[in-house]
């Protein structure tokens, strides 16, 4: 459904994408996730055709977004990072005016029908302007869904949302995921591991992981991580735990907290903890800790060159 | 084909809500009404016939102001608002938008027009036997096209900035320069002046249409420019799409 190879755009001399590649299937949730200006809006606005890339292809519901860009926009729904709107138009006209530019049939039982889903049937006639923006949100959302894409191209859809708002519209992608394809942007970490059925960190215009939200864990998490806590000074500590055997890294983490890596599948929890008690050190905590997406996150995109491991 | 009805019609309703076109109107008329009363009244005191077309003159140039206030919003309120990527990935042409715009823009300007319908119509029943139909008729006809040319203009102007005040006084700038453009001929000579006086916004206007006179050439520079226009606004709303 959804096809990119070495997409770049350069915006004159900054270069935001760099040599993207990456597919989506039909009825997938894919997830993108990455710092601002990672190149996540860039890259849906060359997907649904609103700028051409500068060098690479995407082709997106089988038509190439440039060659054939109005096929693409007719199959696409999309709802962009800032959920423009008229403010001086009521919901109702709203999406009446974009039912028809968008030649959804039966326009008026499918404008209906969206406002009903999206729950906006006491505010139809409110004006945009005055709505709060969580509702305005919702009429973003119900303006995507019109003409039942193929493909649903949502750029930070539950930003703004209040957290019962978030829960229905996380539920709503999850529905609409099951017969669509859907490509979405987040930076909030959970929601990509909970709605996404596969996961594309994306830094600085390049893909640095892609995997399903458990996998990239498991991945990544190729390591042991031991948090380590002990009583008073412990000057000598981070030596100690340096040459127990089996331990990889030791970083200190405040007074007397240590984080301790050790390679994939030790169990250097006893050992380290007779380590630091013939050193006389009192343990005060000694647990394993598992490595979340938000680690690998912050892991990934605060290198430099962007490279998983 | 219906996309640019579609677009036409939302922004003809816009503008009954919007501010600006109200104060355009005002204006317009406010003048008018103003020239028209003194001019009648000149009239009535030095006992001759008032002239039917005595509020056309002003019109005109009232419009080269009012015009470029309407206009200006059209596209540039689009980009500003961030709408514009709406429109953009919706399944619209470019030139549909444009044109659809155009028309939007046309059809309120037209309705300001045929408002100044009233002055003529007062003329004709005071006077006897009548204002003089035919130069009238010529002359809103060529008001119509350059309206048609004026609004052309404003939406290309409009496409190019997301701020409309730069939209205003882009749209001012070009029809004022064609509206001066054939006061050098005094000085050239030859093809130049052949070319500048052809040139000439209001010429067109004034030297036939208004005298009473409907001729093809006029027909042709305004459709023209108004070609020449719609296609550099598809042309730069394309452009901005590369940005």
């Amino acid at each position: 459904m959804i096809e990119v190879t070495d997409l770049t755009k350069w915006y004159g001399p900054r270069k935001a994408i760099d040599g993207l590649s990456f597919n989506a299937s039909k009825g997938e949730v894919v997830g993108f996730l990455g710092p601002n200006g990672a190149g996540k809006t860039t890259t849906m606005r060359i997907l649904t055709a609103f700028m051409p890339p500068s060098q690479g292809t995407a082709r997106v519901a089988g038509y190439d977004v440039v060659e054939q860009s109005l096929e693409v926009r007719r199959r696409i729904g999309y709802l962009p990072e800032t959920v423009p709107l008229y403010p001086e138009m009521t919901v109702q006209e709203y999406l009446d005016f974009m039912a028809a530019l968008r030649r959804v049939p039966q326009a008026e039982q499918r404008v209906d029908a969206v406002i009903e889903r999206m729950h906006l049937e006491d505010r139809s006639e409110s004006y945009i302007g005055r709505l709060s923006k969580g509702l305005r949100q919702r009429v973003g959302l119900a303006q995507a869904l019109l003409n039942q894409p193929e493909v649903l191209i949502l750029d930070e859809p539950t930003i703004g949302l209040d957290p019962a708002q978030v829960v229905e519209v996380r539920e709503l992608i999850r529905e609409i995921g099951r017969d669509h394809t859907v490509l979405l942007s987040t930076h909030i970490l959970s929601e990509a591991q909970q709605i996404c059925q596969r996961v594309l960190i994306i830094n600085k215009g390049r893909i640095v992981a892609e995997d399903t939200p458990e996998r990239l864990q498991s991945r990544l998490a190729g390591a042991e991580r031991i948090a380590v806590r002990v009583a008073g000074e412990a000057s000598g500590a981070e030596a100690i735990l340096r040459k127990v055997r089996g331990v990889t890294s030791v970083a200190a983490r405040g007074p007397g907290q240590f984080e301790v890596e050790t390679a994939s599948g030790t169990e250097a929890r006893p050992a380290i903890a007779r380590a630091l008690v013939k050193n006389d050190l009192d343990v005060l905590e000694l647990h394993t800790q598992g490595i979340s997406l938000e680690d690998i996150f912050l892991e990934l995109t605060r290198s430099e060159s962007g490279t998983e491991s | 084909m219906r996309n640019i009805w579609i677009i036409a019609t939302r922004e003809f309703r816009q503008y009954f809500i919007s501010p600006v076109a109200y104060a355009v109107a005002a204006m317009i008329f406010l003048v008018l009404g103003v020239i028209f009363y003194s001019n009648l009244g000149a009239s009535i005191l030095n006992q001759y016939a008032p002239d039917g077309q005595a509020v056309l003159a002003p019109l005109a140039t009232l419009l080269l102001f009012g015009v470029p206030a309407i206009t200006m919003r059209l596209i540039a309120d689009e980009s500003r608002s961030g709408t514009i990527e709406l429109l953009l990935t919706a399944p619209v042409r470019d030139a549909e938008l444009v044109i659809g715009k155009w028309l939007g823009g046309m059809s309120f300007s037209l309705v300001i027009l045929a408002g100044t319908w009233i002055f003529p119509i007062i003329l004709n029943a005071i006077t006897s036997p009548g204002i003089d139909q035919g130069p009238l008729v010529s002359s809103y006809l060529g008001m119509l096209l350059m309206i048609m040319a004026m609004v052309a203009i404003g939406v290309m102007a409009s496409a190019f900035f997301s701020n409309p005040i730069a939209s205003y006084f882009t749209t001012l700038g070009i029809l004022l320069l064609l509206w001066v453009i054939s006061l050098p001929v005094q000085a050239a000579s030859g093809t130049a002046s052949t070319v500048l006086s052809y040139l000439d916004f209001s010429g067109h206007f004034y030297n036939n249409a208004y005298a009473g006179v409907i001729d093809t050439r006029d027909i042709v520079y305004y459709v023209s420019l108004t070609a020449l226009a719609l296609f550099a606004g598809t042309r730069v709303v394309e452009a901005r799409r590369w940005q």
